[in-house]
């Protein structure tokens, strides 16, 4: 009983301590439940965005202004509207009268409990060599500069990774025939 | 502080894991897709900021994994729109014409 209550006052003193990175990440693991388990799709999709704003918040304590920012660009700005009209377009069959899950929630919740459990024990046990130096200041700034410089070959990739998407998605959705 | 990080990122890769093993409707799949997406991009910003702070490896390297998450999303709604036109649904549990 005593380790429960050390483990409680612990918890308490972290809340306490960060207000702020417990909120956002309540808000997170609260709407990605939501995300998973609604059964309306449409509601789905807009917990996903509050997941998203959640760790688009987390982005900004970690010290990264850039990826929070172009996190609410891409990913609540573009990638969610993208489902959302993919929702619409197929709405006869994500309305709520039909079963959104499959028959293996049970298996999926055991095998899901058991990666959570052991990913967590594995970061308890691991060794961090742990540096506290503050990032580098003007973080657009580096990143727009190492991203012309050191990662320019894995820049330049990714773009040509993404204009071959861009035209696989238009040759797969194009009408045949036309 | 940096355990609490990789928590979060661990919790939110789990649901999204169970979102892909559960979800019937093929847009929700895609949805949890994005939210592992997300817990690993929590984990190489974390890892930035604690381990390896003189750079912004980790910074880059997740805004490369965004790139490829939009990659995904574009090629997947538009094969489910396929599906939603050719067979008239998109439970991906009635799919499996290519089931051997």
């Amino acid at each position: 009983m005593s380790e429960i209550s050390n483990a409680l006052a612990l918890f308490y003193e972290f809340v306490i301590a960060n207000p702020v990175f417990c909120l956002l990440a309540f808000i997170t693991i609260l709407s990605a439940l939501y995300v998973v388990t609604l059964r309306n799709i449409f509601h789905c999709a807009i917990f996903l965005v509050l997941a998203l704003f959640g760790v688009a918040g987390i982005y900004v304590l970690l010290g990264a202004e850039f990826l929070a920012a172009v996190q609410v660009l891409i990913y609540v700005g573009a990638i969610a509207i993208l489902m959302i009209f993919a929702i619409m377009l197929t709405s006869h069959y994500s309305s709520q009268r039909i079963s959104q899950n499959n028959e293996q929630t049970a298996v999926a919740i055991f095998t899901c409990a058991g990666f959570l459990l052991v990913s967590l024990g594995s970061f308890a046990y691991s060794v961090w060599r742990v540096r506290s130096i503050p990032l580098p200041e003007n973080n657009t700034m580096t990143i727009g500069k190492l991203l012309m410089t050191d990662f320019v070959l894995p820049f330049e990739v990714v773009s040509i990774v993404l204009l071959a998407a861009m035209i696989g998605a238009i040759v797969l959705a194009r009408r045949q025939g036309s | 502080m940096m355990m609490a990080y990789l928590a979060l990122a661990a919790i939110l890769f789990s649901i999204g894991m169970f979102g892909v093993l559960t979800r019937r409707n093929a847009i929700g799949i895609l949805m949890s897709l994005e939210l592992m997406f997300n817990s690993v991009n929590i984990n190489l910003v974390t890892f930035n900021k604690f381990i390896g702070p003189d750079g912004l490896t980790g910074q880059i390297f997740a805004i490369f994994v965004v790139v490829v998450a939009a990659a995904e999303a574009i090629v997947g709604l538009a094969i489910v729109l396929l599906l939603y036109r050719n067979w008239r649904g998109i439970e991906i549990d009635h799919i499996n014409i290519m089931k051997w």
